[in-house]
């Protein structure tokens, strides 16, 4: 992540910059570890876990939290701390699989509009406008509802519905490159339109790209989670946070707390880690913007 | 007071592209079923007759445009379509429990207000002091927060651990009776009648599932009235006003706080698409039969006419309520509405 951030233009200034924000700012500097729990647990998870998460034993039912089973198990059995755990890879994935399409999209349509504008803009801006005037989990509901009960589905519905975000942030950036010095330069020096779009202008839109795209990783993940946690897309016995906590809800009243809880809270954790991320490398990129 | 009145006419005339573009994705969204609704709806015992017949039918051999042209003037006449599950029309069922997700929504929106506001203009009054550290805590929390996790959280501390909260099922205990329905909000109608007891009892089932929503829209709300408080505050004309001798009071309440109140509007049209969305999530979790509960339990049944129409008011009702923001905008504030394009 701090190389993305350093690969402006002085690389020199840009990297003890960096160094300077993490020292001054340990809160980012805690954002990027617990980025690498996440990371950890997303890529050596099925390996570090003590128990199969699909495993399921009987005669284990609802224990709750133990020395054997840190976070107790669930009404069948299976292990609650495997389960988070394993889970993480896929609501990771599906929420950087929905990011990076909006981002690719978004950045596609969004120099587009920025760069040749007409009516080729107002159409896109029409179209954005239209997706922004759902509420956008509603949307993603919909989206889902119509093209199909699917994990491959929620991406989709999800990365739709943050495409006007980055397009936007695109297309300003792009517009207002669009007749500058370099850019002309470059065109004069016989690039073509989109060879100066695509590396002259559009590299400008990067900074605050990555700001958006950790910020909304974060949202990404709620997101993906809130739908299966109505039972969109993720099918049980996956293990996935979201449905985790919806069968979960129907011990609470019970008092088995563990079944909930704890996959509840990784999910706040990757969130808030997102969020501080965010929050962090827009320090370190526009320090203007720091509240 | 005649430009006043064509800025705000011009406002409703941006609106219809917008509700014609959310009529197409929503008849796009009809279209794109999984396979051919044809066979869908015919069944599983179909044949190719029958099927054709439902085709022609549901009008799906016309032409797209045409179809589309059909399904704009079902949307105008109120026509949603018959939900699977309950026989009845979408829009009557959608009529009906529409009041219940307004009176969960609007109390979890004023709540929130009635903190975040107070809150931010604290904060933003007092820098570095408790206050703005509590706040700037609630509102990095808050943004992390799952509302389906808040919810759960809250029930098993305040229904299971302390017992203060009646059971998450529902807006009313059976114990109690509904009150006549007049606006189909509990509490005004049970006000109405004069029925106190069901007033507590409706007013109890109500608050966790408004506190679920409210500490969701909290930090938004409190980020954006802290952010505008300061920005007022340092401002030349508080500063002006200041050096007036103007008491603390009136540079605050009267010049400070009006001008920050602008952008908290705008953030509060935007709070309320979250809030929409997450109002399915909350009402699933307390059972709160509204139209999300009633869209979440078509979904697993695959009741498609009956999401589809879900997904069509909220967007309609979205818009109306930016509509209304906007426009209570252009009344507060004499400055916008000249440069509209």
């Amino acid at each position: 992540m701090s190389d993305l951030a350093a690969s402006t233009p002085k690389t020199d200034g840009a990297l003890a910059h960096v160094v300077y924000v993490l020292r001054s700012n340990p809160v980012t500097l805690l954002a990027f570890s617990m980025f690498a729990v996440l990371l950890v647990a997303a890529i050596l998870g099925p390996v570090l876990v003590p128990y199969d998460p699909l495993a399921s034993n009987a005669a284990l039912a609802l224990q709750p939290p133990s020395f054997d089973h840190w976070f107790g198990t669930d009404n069948l059995g299976r292990d609650v701390f495997s389960r988070v755990i394993v889970a993480a890879r896929l609501d990771l994935a599906i929420s950087v699989a929905a990011v990076a399409l909006s981002f690719l999209i978004g950045s596609v349509l969004g120099s587009i509009a920025g760069y040749w504008g007409g009516w080729l803009d107002a159409v896109l801006n029409r179209l954005f406008d239209t997706i922004m005037a759902f509420p956008l989990f509603v949307l993603a509901m919909g989206i889902v509802a119509a093209l199909g009960n699917t994990v491959e589905n929620i991406v989709y519905a999800t990365a739709v519905i943050n495409i006007p975000f980055y397009a936007r942030l695109v297309r300003a950036e792009v517009n207002i490159r669009r007749d500058s010095g370099f850019a002309q330069a470059a065109k004069l020096a016989g690039n073509s339109d989109v060879r100066v779009l695509a590396l002259h202008i559009f590299p400008n839109a990067l900074p605050p790209m990555m700001v958006q795209v950790s910020l909304n990783l974060g949202w990404a993940i709620l997101n993906a989670a809130g739908l299966s946690f109505i039972g969109l897309g993720v099918r049980p016995p996956t293990a996935e946070w979201g449905i985790m906590v919806a069968e979960g809800a129907n011990f609470i009243v019970s008092g088995e707390w563990w079944l909930a809880i704890f996959p509840g809270f990784a999910l706040m954790f990757a969130v808030f880690t997102f969020n501080l991320l965010g929050d962090g490398l827009r320090d370190i990129v526009d320090p203007r913007q720091r509240s | 007071m005649a430009g006043r009145l064509s800025t705000v006419g011009l406002r409703i005339t941006h609106a219809i592209p917008v509700i014609l573009g959310v009529v197409v994705v929503s008849f796009l969204l009809t279209r794109a079923l999984p396979g051919d609704p044809a066979v869908y709806f015919a069944g599983a015992a179909a044949d190719e007759q029958s099927i054709a017949e439902i085709r022609t039918a549901l009008g799906l051999d016309k032409p797209l445009m045409e179809q589309f042209l059909i399904y704009a003037g079902d949307v105008i006449t109120g026509n949603l379509g018959n939900s699977l599950s309950t026989g009845q029309p979408v829009l009557q069922d959608l009529a009906n429990r529409l009041p219940a997700s307004l009176e969960l929504t609007l109390t979890a929106l004023l709540l929130s207000c009635g903190i975040a506001i107070p809150l931010g203009v604290l904060a933003a009054t007092r820098p570095g002091s408790a206050v703005d550290h509590l706040c700037r805590v609630l509102v990095t929390a808050g943004v992390s927060l799952p509302t389906f996790f808040t919810g759960v959280v809250l029930i098993y501390v305040f229904y299971y651990l302390l017992g203060i909260a009646p059971s998450p099922l529902g807006r009313l205990d059976f114990i109690y009776i509904e009150p006549d329905r007049v606006t189909g909000f509990y509490l005004i109608d049970a006000a109405i009648a004069g029925d106190w007891e069901t007033w507590t009892g409706a007013l109890k089932q109500l608050v966790l599932p408004a506190t679920t929503l409210a500490l969701f829209t909290l930090a938004p709300l409190a980020r954006m009235t802290r952010a505008a408080m300061l920005s007022a505050l340092s401002s030349d004309y508080i500063r002006t006003a200041r050096a007036a001798g103007l008491t603390e009071d009136k540079v605050l309440f009267t010049y400070a706080f009006r001008n920050a109140l602008l952008p908290v509007i705008t953030t509060l049209g935007m709070v309320f698409s979250f809030t929409l969305g997450a109002n399915v999530l909350v009402e699933k979790v307390f059972a709160w039969p509204g139209i999300g509960s009633y869209a979440v339990e078509a979904l697993v049944v695959s009741d498609y006419a009956a999401v589809q129409g879900f997904v069509l008011a909220m967007a309609l009702l979205f818009v109306a309520l930016n509509l209304v923001i906007d426009l209570t905008y252009t009344l507060i504030d004499p400055r916008i509405g000249f440069e509209t394009k």
